[in-house]
């Protein structure tokens, strides 16, 4: 029974060059980075730095500096919060957040509110699933910090208008946040362009290994924030009396990092860069509209998030049964989908359910699959209703 | 994989007509049973007379793996003592774990031995056994 693979949102396989880079770091180029003087530390450090470069590139940030490791983009929505936090915000200043996002864009704002007594007011979303930009408006004043939300929904497939965010925060003197697992894999991201403060991405969901993904912060704020966590590698001077910070991008990368998943990373990028992203995003979106058109005619079965713009997520609920038994029952025919409230139960509420099954579209999936998809939901009928 | 073991025509039909759906009046002992990993929820109600369970109820969300767990635990422990109703749960829990030596011959088990093929599954064994983790929960409540 062929693999149906339609839970791209959660982590997307990996192309064979990536996992060649894998098993070519750890056979021939594995040593620490800015260490020694011989030829595998400074093989390893080189690869290691041609990664940013070739994220600097991809998103078109202005400096490769700026391009900050992290092990996944709630590491770098944390250490924004945490850094960011400690410089910038006080008691009584606001933060933003949506209805629409992750847990992981919800709760290190929590935290930073709790420490800081900041209060974090929230975007409502509309019954299509977009965000009420409206209620954006309203919530902005010269007491609003931060704004971050998220590019791409996860649980929902909405594309949000971030320029318009980013421009009408700025016009506040709030900073703005780019939450990009979801857009980074599947959409053209131009850091310059957007002008957002900070962005993060997840490697893993953009064909990269597990434990090497981006944040990006513009260096004017970068270099005003504190380290996040102390250590090897982020220093100039250490002595009992006070240590000085080393300068962008190591203030941020201390200890040992993900080296040789950073390594294969750059050739998930390349991989990337060679198909084009604008092609990645055709495609997916024309599975996404052979998709939605064939579920639409299955008694019973609702779409949960039509938005005008949309990335390939293809959420739904049924009458007859539950997500999770969605899921089972089309992993048992071949087809891997996500069952669950997707990290985002607030959204989850919003829509009044308490999950749902979502199918999420990438490069490789052909019009077969989604054939097999539909046959399957089909069979769940025939077992259920 | 082979869905017949999980999904049983029993549980199926518990799943479309859950037995003792709905709250107890007070004064009645309550607890709330949640999965955090898929957001079900579900609230086991029971009422203990002369230490034996004489009515218990239940309402959630949930698969049917869940909710017919559900269905089925209130026939199970009805009329049971306390010491009953925890066994019942024992070996339920050793069953849906794949820890359970031969769940086909254990008399404790009765009916709710359709539930056996979930401890193939290892991402259900917390549908089957969340509303049994509420009812524990709830003989040790307050009315």
């Amino acid at each position: 029974m062929p693999l149906v693979y339609l839970d791209n949102a959660a982590t997307s396989q990996k192309p064979q060059v990536v996992i060649d880079a894998l098993a070519r770091y750890y056979s021939a180029e594995n040593g620490n980075i800015h260490r020694g003087v011989h030829y595998l530390s400074e093989k390893a450090t080189e690869l290691y730095d041609l990664t940013r470069e070739a994220a600097r590139r991809f998103f078109n940030a202005r400096h490769a500096h700026e391009m900050i490791f992290t092990r996944g983009a709630t590491e770098g929505i944390n250490l924004v919060a945490a850094s960011f936090g400690q410089a910038f915000i006080s008691a009584g200043d606001e933060i933003i957040a949506s209805t629409m996002e992750h847990h992981s864009n919800i709760v290190p704002w929590q935290l930073l509110c709790e420490r800081t007594g900041a209060v974090l007011k929230v975007i409502p979303v509309t019954d299509a699933g977009e965000l009420d930009m409206d209620g954006y408006r309203s919530l902005l004043s010269e007491r609003t910090k931060l704004v971050s939300v998220v590019h791409v929904s996860n649980a929902l497939g909405t594309i949000n208008p971030v320029a318009e965010i980013v421009r009408l925060a700025h016009e506040v003197g709030a900073a703005v946040m780019l939450d990009g697992a979801q857009s980074a894999p599947h959409t053209a991201v131009d850091l310059q362009a957007l002008d957002c403060d900070f962005f993060v991405c997840s490697g893993h969901k953009m064909l990269g290994p597990t434990g090497a993904s981006i944040l990006y912060g513009k260096e004017s704020w970068l270099e005003r924030m504190p380290p996040y966590m102390g250590g090897g590698d982020m220093i100039e001077h250490v002595t009992f009396e006070r240590s000085t910070w080393a300068p962008l991008p190591a203030k941020f990368e201390a200890g040992t990092p993900s080296i040789g998943d950073v390594v294969a990373f750059r050739h998930a990028i390349e991989y990337l860069e060679q198909v084009g992203v604008e092609s990645i995003a055709a495609h997916e979106h024309a599975l996404l509209e052979y998709a939605v058109e064939q579920v639409r005619e299955i008694p019973g079965l609702t779409l949960v998030g039509t938005a005008a713009h949309k990335a390939g997520v293809l959420s739904f609920v049924m009458d007859c049964a539950h997500p999770h038994d969605i899921g089972t029952n089309l992993d048992s025919l071949g087809v891997a989908i996500r069952a669950g409230h997707h990290c985002a139960q607030p959204l989850m509420r919003r829509f009044g359910v308490p999950s749902t099954a979502r199918a999420s579209f990438y490069l490789y999936n052909t019009r077969d699959e989604v054939d097999a998809l539909v046959k399957a939901i089909h069979r769940v009928r025939s077992v259920f209703a | 994989m082979d869905l017949g073991s999980l999904y049983q025509d029993v549980i199926l039909e518990h799943n479309r007509s859950p037995r003792n759906w709905g709250e107890l009046a007070p004064p009645s002992q309550r607890a709330d049973g949640r999965n955090p990993m898929c957001g079900d929820e579900v609230t086991v109600w029971l009422t203990i007379d002369n230490d034996r369970v004489a009515e218990v109820s239940f309402v959630g969300t949930g698969c049917a793996i869940s909710k017919a767990s559900a269905s089925m635990m209130t026939q199970a422990v009805k009329g049971k003592t306390r010491a009953e109703a925890e066994q019942v749960f024992a070996q339920f829990h050793a069953m849906v774990t794949g820890r359970h030596a031969n769940p086909a011959d254990d008399p404790v088990l009765g009916k709710l031995k359709v539930f056996s093929g979930v401890a193939r599954f290892p991402a259900r064994v917390k549908c089957a056994s969340l509303a049994w983790h509420a009812m524990k929960e709830a003989l040790d409540a307050q009315p």
